[in-house]
């Protein structure tokens, strides 16, 4: 296989995580949104904690994103 | 009629001098990057002197928005931190407004068939950019670590209360979780915005490229056109949010600074 298109291969896989970032962004706003519902009193001052979560959640989908542009930028 | 370099969606985040400066063998050259972030600079320094040029009891229209800006990263330090987070307030303030307006700056539209460095250009989207912010962050968050605790700083990656035969492993967990904060935040608001822009440019190219075939083909330029509405109205979501984000974390690692030998 030619060097190029293995690149591009690799690039393409490299977008997989978001699979696994989807599935936890949507764990962490259902199960947020299922507490809120419970507790909607106790919702506000919870809301810094689930962003914070959201934050470290899409890292894990971007890291895929970065080594994407590293194949094909940097090799 | 278009602009030949705005054809891909990566064209737009090249770096061009503006105007050139070289000292010695070092390139001190404006570039559209650095223009940028002057014009953000300027802008949030003329706001906030026009905001607080008459400060009244009774804040105005534009006293009033620069209250709210200033009382949600007050709250937000105070809850963050503690009381002893005062003093980090003007940074973390200083953080938010800078990425928050270098995001919502890079959304404006360019006026068609100017110049390519004289583009809409946004700052946060080249991550030395946001690697130097977050550098600037954990190095406040060493230095003020070390001078509050003294030694007991290294309590951080030293967690009590756990089984010793534990500790040796949660305490690499730990050190690698720290190695590993700047760079999470650098690469997080640089590729959120980085993503962002690609995705807003392709759908734009979609539509450039319908409308080009000039047939009935046109009609299904309609769909990526409605397609980028959606995403410059998410993009405004991801900029506020990620500006939110940074200085959340920044006040999350501050404070494990601050009360690091208390646990």
């Amino acid at each position: 296989m030619e060097a190029e298109a293995a690149k591009l291969i690799g690039a393409g896989l490299a977008a997989i995580p978001l699979a696994g970032a989807g599935v936890g962004l949507g764990l962490i706003f259902g199960n947020f949104l299922s507490g809120a519902f419970r507790n909607p009193s106790a919702a506000a001052q919870n809301q810094p904690t689930m962003l914070l979560a959201f934050a470290l959640t899409e890292f894990t989908g971007l890291l895929g994103f970065a080594i994407a542009m590293i194949i094909l930028y940097t090799f | 009629m278009f602009d030949q370099r705005a054809d891909g969606p990566m064209e737009q985040f090249e770096i061009l001098p503006i105007v050139d400066l070289h000292f010695g063998s070092i390139d001190i050259s404006l570039t559209n990057s650095a223009l940028w972030m002057i014009i953000g600079t300027a802008a949030i320094t003329i706001f906030f002197f026009a905001a607080t040029r008459r400060a009244a009891m009774i804040p105005g229209r534009i006293q009033s928005m620069a209250e709210v800006f200033y009382e949600f990263t007050f709250d937000l330090v105070r809850d963050t931190i503690g009381p002893d987070g005062r003093k980090f307030f003007p940074y973390v303030f200083t953080l938010f407004i800078f990425i928050l307006i270098m995001n919502l700056f890079g959304l404006l539209p360019s006026w068609p068939g100017l110049a390519h460095e004289l583009h809409t250009f946004t700052p946060t989207s080249h991550v030395i950019v946001t690697l130097a912010l977050a550098m600037l962050t954990i190095t406040i968050v060493i230095v003020y670590g070390f001078m509050k605790n003294g030694l007991k700083f290294l309590k951080l990656f030293w967690p009590s209360g756990l089984p010793l035969w534990l500790m040796p492993l949660l305490c690499l967990i730990e050190v690698i979780s720290f190695l590993s904060r700047p760079l999470s935040l650098a690469i997080r608001l640089f590729a959120n915005m980085f993503a962002g822009h690609v995705i807003l440019k392709l759908f734009a190219g979609f539509v450039v490229s319908l409308i080009g075939t000039g047939s009935a083909v046109m009609l299904f330029g309609i769909a990526p056109f409605l397609g980028a509405i959606a995403v410059t109205a998410l993009e405004f979501l991801v900029a506020a949010l990620q500006a939110y984000v940074f200085a959340v974390l920044t006040c999350i690692y501050l404070s494990d600074a601050a009360h690091a030998a208390d646990h």
